[in-house]
């Protein structure tokens, strides 16, 4: 091994070690944690890494594209002396780049001279602005029930077969600044869209394509591949260079970006079989005792700040292995993310489009971005109590499973009808169709209306009074 | 003050290796780099020392220097400390936030507390005084009403030889001089205490007074005493983080103590818009005049986060030595110890129970142990009370955060997805709970409330463990199969679970329930209980009493009778009278 110092970094030829995507390379001094190689196979073939590790004479190095055809002997590794960063403006607009952010488009590189260090930086908790702007989906599910606000992390949970995609591409159709129930609608600021796509096969990232395409918003968006084919560890990558593109945006052009990040479940795979090979300790799965932080880093990338108008929103696609809600993936995003969209096999089964399962699916700052002079003042409890209801209908039929449903009471069969219809007006609808939110209240309440008067306890007696249309309504 | 004492070997993640001096202190605060970033001796072996470093790590390079400071990582403390919110090692973030922009860089460096800020201070001794660690030599205003008393170091000890007059002050400057032995020391409102040992105080005292929260389902059927520990596991979305937020809102304690550590910056945000909005009911002051944030959010430096737990408790046992109860929240415990795994690691430690290191439930048992009602070294009483948030991965409370946490708490509040799931909130399971402050904590309801609490509590408990027995025969052949008396008992566990247990914590009036609200209701609910039962037996239908006016208000009850308008429980009461009497009348005959 020979040490040659070359413009632009020292070099070291030979590498010590290769252990899939990992080398070890010795003989280098004063190398930096964390900073990008360029390694150059024995064929003249450049790719690039980075340093996981540094010690005495010994620096472990992670190769994005994988080490397939590098040898022992004839690999160059030339340290560049500084953290990953990838060039950020706005052109990238309109763009396709790969997994670590070059363009594959045949376009020109991005015209720049501003780059940004691929890992950002921890917003201060100070300077953020607390999400408090609805954006208005046109699914009721969502708008009605799960409400997605401006500067918010909300994933879609899924699982093989199910219409994920359909569902964040009609969002990103979609999306507009939510308005006050019954408002004119107005043509809403739009969104400018950051897609990344990780292992994914090349028709998703095609049907993705098309859909903006379709919509119109092709120009308003870039996108980040790194598909099935390509090498798994650049996923890791990936995602980060997305955000990186939308801070920019967010934060120095005072954009409003939503992120949509597809399927984070295989950036996780690219995480742990590096764990594993470098050998470390795992927790469940064999997933990194570092997943929680180390999505942490990605998804905390979201919100507002006080110095700039725009904000950043992210949808993460996570597909669920064995539909497990409680699989390491699915299970720290969740603990990360302000809530989650879950899809429901059953319902997808049924034919309901989108296929939400309403009661695992959760919005935290719903609470803060509806009600009074945001939807409507009954939106709140309203929605509390469709949930309750819901919930109330699972319980019923698993009764009358048991018993049959004509042995049920009146109400119970009164909310057999209502957990149907339920599922049938309010979660079904098309794939075009965007309701405004005066429509999805409406649709709850005409649903609520098929209950008694007196299971109604999570709205008021007012509310009641001037929403509820049901037979007892007088009483 | 900051001699090189050690070059850098090794470097991953947080986590360092340098070789040097044999006489690093283990736990010593070292600045790490070129940058002097932050960190913390860890490990010492021969010439070779571990540390873990509390910034970014990212560009650091093997052969760079390590500076000793001679000190182990300490916190500030002193008036200031009130409002403030700071990183995990206890860094102002509103500071770094003005000298470095929305994000967070590495190398940040400012006083925690103040150095110009001026207090309003009034000493308490003489020249002459014979003063011991702890002893309170005035006090400074560190709000409009809140009275900081300022402390001797508990290791000093000594005669007053000279005493600042009333004044202004900043915490730099000199308010009084003690004779120690042949030395004279100079004292000022400003001490440092290293965060790793636990502050001095004379002895323990009873745990016997609640800590009142508002929340129904804690204070009435699961309460923490002041100076207790209770620990609330529960999977993601289920309800922690609000749950500790309406105990940091509404908490009858006198100061709040709130780490959110490895948790969403979002939710610190929150706290920061929100309390300086909110009044706190008993001082009628914002809520914010009351409180002191860590924030060392998921996204932050690991080994910070590490630190934000011992950097909290320490805070809260300075104020607990003034005399005063405070109650501290950490949210999450979970990513406290995810911390040490992380950097446990690095070390490439023999792991024990699912990659965690041998030494978690040692470090869990320390940190709860520093809960505590006591005696303090100046002869006041305070208590620091430790409500602990858990994460289990895939809420499955069998894993070993969970299992080693419950060893050390006395109070167990366990979340249960299924009910966030029919958003039934607080999501607390009734049954998986328990307190064990019950008896003890029973003496106070009685003087304040004048009422049996226990009997009452106990009674409704009672009646929902029928209830979970009863649902199971339900689920099996439906209601309709058991007789009226049993169904009874569900008409009331509904207006139990929906009255009094449900509480939602985004409605004013029902987001704070105070004390005599809560035995107003519960006694309300058993009324209710008992006639309906007496008209059951008589041989009324069930649905005579389901269909009564009265359940529906009792149900809304929560939300439409304020604090202050308890005599309305008097009008319910004379309702169900009135009803129930209706029926009574007609059945017995
Ligand atoms: N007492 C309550 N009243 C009203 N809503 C509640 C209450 N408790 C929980 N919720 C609802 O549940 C959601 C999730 O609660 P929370 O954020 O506290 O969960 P968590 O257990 O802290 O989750 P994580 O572990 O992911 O942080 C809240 O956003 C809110 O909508
Ligand atoms: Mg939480």
């Amino acid at each position: 091994m020979s040490e040659v110092t070359v413009q632009g970094g020292q070099e070291v030829v030979g590498v010590a070690r290769i252990e899939g995507p990992i080398l070890v390379v010795e003989g280098a001094a004063n190398v930096s944690y964390d900073e990008v190689v360029e390694i150059q196979d024995s064929r003249g073939q450049l790719r690039r890494g980075r340093v996981l590790e540094v010690g005495e004479g010994f620096a472990v190095v992670q190769v994005f594209a994988g080490s397939t055809g590098l040898s022992i002997d004839g690999t160059r590794v030339r340290f560049l002396g500084s953290t990953l960063h990838i060039p950020v403006a706005e052109e990238m607009l309109g763009r396709i780049f790969d997994g670590l952010g070059n363009p594959i488009d045949g376009g020109p590189e991005p015209l720049t001279d501003h780059y940004a260090d691929v890992n950002g930086q921890p917003i201060n908790p100070t300077a953020r602005i607390y999400p408090r702007d609805y954006i208005q989906t046109g699914i009721s599910t969502i708008d009605g029930v799960n409400t997605l606000l401006r500067g918010q992390k909300l994933p879609l949970f899924s699982g093989a077969g199910m219409p994920h995609d359909q569902l964040a591409a009609q969002i990103v159709r979609q999306a507009t600044l939510g308005k006050v129930a019954g408002a004119p609608q107005t043509e809403g600021e739009e969104f400018a869209i950051v897609f990344a796509a990780m292992g994914v096969k090349n028709d998703v990232a095609d049907y993705f394509r098309r859909s903006f395409t379709e919509s119109g918003a092709l120009t308003r968006v870039a996108m980040f591949l790194n598909l099935a084919d390509d090498p798994p560890v650049e996923r890791i990558v990936t995602p980060r260079a997305a955000l990186t593109l939308a801070e920019y945006l967010a934060y120095e052009r005072d954009m409003h970006v939503l992120v949509v990040l597809t399927d984070m479940t295989n950036y996780g795979e690219a995480l742990r079989q590096i764990s594993n090979v470098r050998g470390e300790v795992p927790s469940r799965k064999g997933y990194p005792g570092y997943l929680y932080s180390d999505l942490a880093s990605m998804y905390e990338r979201t919100g507002r700040i006080r110095t700039s108008k725009g904000s950043i929103t992210q949808i993460p696609i996570l597909t669920m292995p064995n539909d497990d809600i409680t699989h390491p993936m699915p299970d720290l995003t969740g603990y990360i993310t302000e809530g989650q969209i879950v899809l429901g096999r059953e319902l997808n089964f049924a034919g309901v489009y989108p296929p939400v399962a309403v009661l695992p699916s959760l919005s935290r700052l719903m609470k803060d971005g509806i009600g009074k002079n945001r939807t409507r003042e009954d939106h709140p409890r309203w929605g509390a109590q469709l949930y309750a209801a819901y919930a109330k209908t699972q319980d019923v039929r698993a009764l009358a499973s048991v018993i049959g449903e004509e042995e049920l009471s009146d109400v119970d069969q009164k909310y057999l009808k209502f957990g149907r219809a339920f599922e049938r007006e309010f979660v079904n609808q098309s794939f075009t169709e965007n309701r405004t939110i005066e429509r999805t209240l409406e649709i709850g309440w005409k649903l609520l209306s098929m209950l008694p008067r007196k299971e109604l306890t999570r709205v008021t007696l007012d509310e009641i009074a001037q929403y509820y249309k049901g037979d007892d309504a007088a009483n | 003050m900051s001699d090189q004492v050690g070059t850098i070997t090794w470097i991953s993640g947080p986590v360092v290796r340098a070789r040097g001096s044999r006489l690093v202190g283990m736990l010593e605060l070292v600045e790490v780099g070129a940058d002097r970033l932050v960190g913390e001796v860890i490990g010492l072996k021969g010439d070779q020392m571990t540390v873990q470093v509390y910034e970014e790590t990212s560009g650091m390079q093997t052969g760079a220097p390590i500076y000793g400071t001679g000190l182990p990582l300490s916190v500030e403390l002193g008036p200031g400390l009130i409002q403030s919110i700071y990183d995990g090692v206890q860094r102002p973030l509103p500071l770094i936030e003005q000298a470095m922009g929305s994000f967070i860089h590495r190398g940040a460096r400012f006083d925690s507390i103040s150095r110009e800020k001026r207090w309003k201070y009034t000493p308490k001794v003489k020249v002459g005084d014979e003063v011991k660690g702890g002893a309170i030599l005035g006090v400074a205003m560190e709000t409009d009403t809140f009275e900081h008393r300022v402390m001797l170091n508990p290791d000093d000890s000594g005669t007053i030889t000279w005493v600042a007059p009333a004044g202004d002050y900043t915490v730099a400057d000199p308010i009084a001089k003690l004779k120690m032995g042949k030395d004279e020391k100079t004292v000022t409102m400003l001490q440092r205490w290293p965060v790793r040992r636990a502050r001095p105080f004379i002895n323990r005292r009873g745990a016997n007074i609640p800590l009142i929260t508002g929340q129904r389902i804690l204070d009435t059927f699961f309460p923490v005493a002041k100076g207790g520990a209770a620990g609330i596991p529960g999977p993601f979305g289920s309800g922690k983080t609000v749950t500790q937020h309406s105990i940091a809102k509404w908490a009858d304690a006198e100061i709040i103590v709130y780490i959110g550590c490895g948790e969403r910056g979002n939710e610190m945000t929150e706290v920061l818009q929100e309390f300086p909005h909110l009044i706190d009911p008993r001082t009628g002051r914002p809520l914010m005049e009351r409180t002191v944030l860590i924030a060392n959010t998921s996204n932050m430096p690991v080994a910070a986060r590490e630190a934000s737990i011992y950097t909290g408790i320490t805070i809260a046992e300075y104020y607990r030595d003034m005399g005063y109860h405070v109650a501290l929240m950490a949210d999450s415990t979970s990513r406290w110890a995810e911390a040490l795994r992380e950097v446990s690691g690095r070390l490439e430690e023999m792991p024990a129970e699912e990659g965690y290191p041998a030494y978690l439930a040692g470090r869990l048992a320390e940190f709860y142990e520093r809960a505590g009602y006591v005696n303090n070294l100046n002869g006041t009483q305070g208590s620091v009370s430790i409500v602990g948030a858990v994460s289990p991965p895939g809420g499955d409370f069998s894993e070993p955060v969970t299992q080693h946490t419950k060893r050390f708490i006395r109070c167990f509040w366990a979340l249960d997805k299924s009910l966030a799931s029919a958003r039934h909130f607080p999501a607390i399971n009734w049954l998986d709970s328990y307190s064990e402050y019950l008896e003890d904590v029973a003496g106070w309801w009685l003087e304040k409330t004048g009422k049996d609490w226990l009997t009452m509590r106990n009674r409704a408990m009672e009646l929902l463990s029928e209830e979970s027995r009863l649902s199971q025969i339900v689920k099996l052949v439906g209601p309709d199969a058991l007789p009226y008396t049993e169904r009874m008992v569900l008409e009331t566990t509904r207006l139990i679970r929906e009255g009094l247990l449900q509480q939602n914590a985004t409605e004013t009036v029902d987001a704070y329930s105070s004390v005599e609200k809560q035995i107003r209701m519960l006694e309300l609910v058993l009324y209710f209980h008992e006639r309906g039962m007496a008209i059951v037996k008589r041989g009324a239908p069930i649905n005579l009493i389901h269909d009564l006016p009265v359940v529906d208000t009792i149900i809304r009850a929560k939300s439409t009778v304020t604090n202050e308008e308890l005599h309305k429980f008097d009008d319910i009461q004379k309702q169900i009278d009135d009803q129930m009497g209706q029926l009574d009348a007609e059945y017995r005959s």
